[in-house]
């Protein structure tokens, strides 16, 4: 820590009596801080790790007994949950991705004066409950509902279904009304950063661009996608984090074949008396894992470039 | 040295512009512009903000369609080519470098957009022009104003083009660098041979690099010629006042004898050349540079044919070393200007009785119904 005394200082102009100072006060900022990250993140961390190698049940109390066979447990007899879950929120970001493009660069290019009241209406809709919204797809979707209707009066359910999109004359409960709903409510988590990186570009980079032989194509290719890239990175995974772990689209727009491994630890915690130790090793199973693919995936996009 | 040395160029032309006009709702930019454009000259679009010289070189450029009007390059019509099919490009007023790329890739854009495989040679001979081939690998955010604005002018000129537009090019950057970079701009464009269409509202800027100048006014052209001949015989009030400064006399003429008008101004004769003159009948408004003009104490000292104006007295006097200058106040209350060169003779102080003269010859004349004082408040907003 750099303190005004421990700069060099020619010797005569220090006073003889002052004592070297200590500077508390970036200390006393970051308190509040890391004393909630110790209470809610850091401890419960801990337990969980901990739980994951305990065993014993509901009645008779969990001992730390260092059972690593939990693992195995948590990650052989939850394949098709851990396939799901990273299916269902890598296609999720994906489609965000492709919708929120176009989306935040017509706001913050051709927006004009209009740009807060279009980015505060990509936000109305998080005013209600994220439970009520997914609900709400129950109705957008249900067998009697426009989209049902329209699917099949164009025979394309047909086809959703063969491709195991949808099931039967259904739309509801299946990976088809998932994804939608996981859409639906990460979509705004997409356009923000995105809008935000867009926003900054200096439309007169169009226009440079324009001046050296590109199309508009090009323009966006050459220019704009890679000085958009911060939001990009940022919009995806703001994305595929939350819809990694998320399992209520999957409860409520899906059907038992399309569970997630949020459904799996719930269950194991609140309905089996001895789920808590191979629940908590879903659950790092996980952390780790959506670490290790984000990590990866801003290394490669080698972001220290563009943020 | 020419063009086809440098930049291996083959061919060309004028740069032509007929009838262009662009509309903005009920406001005109620009109103039925028509100019040809010498291919090879540095040529100076001047005028206040607002006048319609952005939006002209916007139109040549591509960005901005005209809402009347063509514009020909040589033989070809480009009017309704899209910016980048037109063998035109831009000096931006910010720069606008791509700040994601490095200075080497800024400088090769143009080229790889068009397929140049090779683009080592080119971009390192570029830098070389601009003389900052060392600063290849670093970031347009690295460099400072100055040498931003050279990159934007290599990324510009490496791509060969035919006319090279530069939209104030100087005007962010401080009095010393802009004076060193207008140089260095005619030391390029005379290199290159390329024509430079260069929008200012900075008249020396103009005056200094061009070969001929276009004062625009109002999305017109008030006068076109070169820099001398703008200066020495405008023929608008707007002229006289935006490019350097005029002391303007209403005068009214009284006759006309070898050339010569003889005119009446503050109740006293003067004399103004006939050729020199817009209008030799009725109201005119008699034009001299301060610069021209100078001051005595006593009317003897006139030399002989001289203008003399008497009953002045001098209000200001700014010794600024090379020369003095001179605020004298008439007697109707109209303030005269003089600059007169320092020559060791004696500096009148405020208050002093002076007579003011000029030789006849280096006067001018103007239409009488014009507003004598447009183009000098335009000339200060552009200054500011």
């Amino acid at each position: 820590m750099t303190t005004l005394t421990e700069a060099p200082a020619p010797v005569e102009e220090r006073a003889p009596d002052r004592k070297p100072r200590r500077n508390w006060t970036p200390w006393v900022l970051l308190l509040p801080g890391l004393l909630w990250l110790t209470v809610f993140f850091l401890i419960p961390i801990l337990t969980s790790v901990s739980a994951s190698v305990q065993t014993g049940d509901y009645d008779d109390g969990f001992k730390l007994t260092w059972h690593w066979a939990n693992y195995r447990d948590a990650i052989t007899d939850f394949g098709p949950q851990y396939y799901h879950s990273l299916v269902y929120s890598l296609l999720t970001t994906i489609v965000c991705l492709a919708l929120a493009y176009p989306v935040a660069y017509f706001i913050a290019f051709k927006g004009g004066r209009w740009k807060t009241l279009l980015m505060a209406l990509v936000i109305v809709p998080s005013f209600t409950s994220f439970l009520i919204r997914t609900i709400a797809w129950k109705t957008i979707l249900a067998d009697n509902g426009t989209v049902v209707h329209t699917l099949n009066s164009l025979h394309l359910l047909k086809i959703t279904t063969a491709l195991g999109w949808t099931v039967g004359n259904h739309v509801l409960a299946s990976p088809a009304a998932v994804v939608c709903g996981m859409v639906y409510n990460f979509l705004p988590f997409t356009i923000l950063p995105l809008y935000t990186s867009l926003e900054k570009i200096d439309p007169r980079l169009h226009e440079a661009g324009a001046d050296l032989y590109c199309s508009a194509f090009t323009t966006w290719r050459r220019i704009t996608l890679p000085l958009s890239m911060p939001g990009v990175i940022g919009g995806t995974l703001l994305t595929f984090i939350p819809a990694v772990g998320d399992y209520i689209n999957a409860q409520l727009l899906g059907n038992p074949n399309t569970t997630v491994v949020g459904q799996r630890i719930e269950d194991l915690f609140l309905r089996q008396t001895n789920g808590y130790p191979v629940g908590s090793a879903m659950s790092v199973v996980m952390m780790v894992g959506t670490l290790v693919i984000v990590m990866t995936y801003i290394w490669r996009a080698g972001t220290e470039d563009l943020l | 040295m020419s063009s086809h040395d440098v930049l291996g160029r083959t061919e060309g032309g004028d740069l032509r512009l007929a009838g262009l006009t662009k509309r903005y709702g009920s406001f005109t930019a620009v109103d039925d512009l028509s100019l040809t454009i010498p291919q090879g000259s540095f040529f100076a679009l001047l005028g206040a903000s607002g006048c319609g010289k952005t939006t002209t070189l916007r139109m040549v450029s591509g960005l901005e369609d005209p809402t009347v009007g063509q514009i020909f390059l040589g033989e070809q019509e480009v009017t309704d080519l899209k910016p980048y099919r037109r063998p035109v490009n831009t000096v931006f007023q910010n720069y606008a470098l791509f700040p994601h790329l490095d200075i080497f890739e800024n400088v090769a854009f143009g080229l790889r957009r068009r397929g140049v495989k090779d683009v080592k040679k080119a971009v390192t001979d570029m830098l070389d022009l601009v003389e900052l081939g060392h600063l290849a690998k670093r970031k347009p955010t690295q460099l400072s104003g100055g040498q931003q604005q050279r990159i934007a002018l290599a990324r510009a000129l490496i791509n060969q083009p035919q006319v090279l537009l530069l939209d104030e090019p100087l005007g962010a950057l401080d009095l010393k660098l802009r004076r060193q970079m207008q140089i260095e701009l005619k030391r390029i464009q005379t290199e290159v041979g390329l024509t430079f269409v260069h929008v200012t509202h900075d008249q020396e800027e103009a005056m200094t690099m061009a070969d001929t100048i276009a004062v625009m006014n109002h999305g017109r052209i008030e006068q076109l010629g070169s820099p001398a001949d703008l200066y020495e015989n405008p023929t608008t009030t707007f002229v006289a006042n935006f490019l350097g400064q005029s002391n303007l006399i209403p005068a009214s003429v009284e006759g006309e004898k070898d050339g010569i008008v003889s005119v009446s101004a503050h109740g006293q004769q003067l004399k103004v050349d006939a050729k020199r003159c817009r209008s030799t009948s009725g109201k005119i408004i008699l034009g001299v540079r301060p610069e021209k003009v100078q001051v005595a104490t006593d009317r003897g000292e006139v030399p002989d044919g001289y203008n003399a104006l008497v009953g002045g007295k001098v209000v200001d006097t700014s010794f600024i070393g090379v020369s003095t200058q001179y605020l004298v106040q008439m007697p109707s209350g109209e303030e005269l200007s003089v600059f007169e060169q320092n020559t060791g003779r004696a500096i009148q102080r405020p208050g002093a009785e002076v007579v003011v003269y000029w030789d006849p010859s280096q006067g001018f004349g103007l239409e009488g119904s014009q507003d004598i004082e447009a183009g000098a408040e335009a000339d200060e907003e552009a200054a500011a």
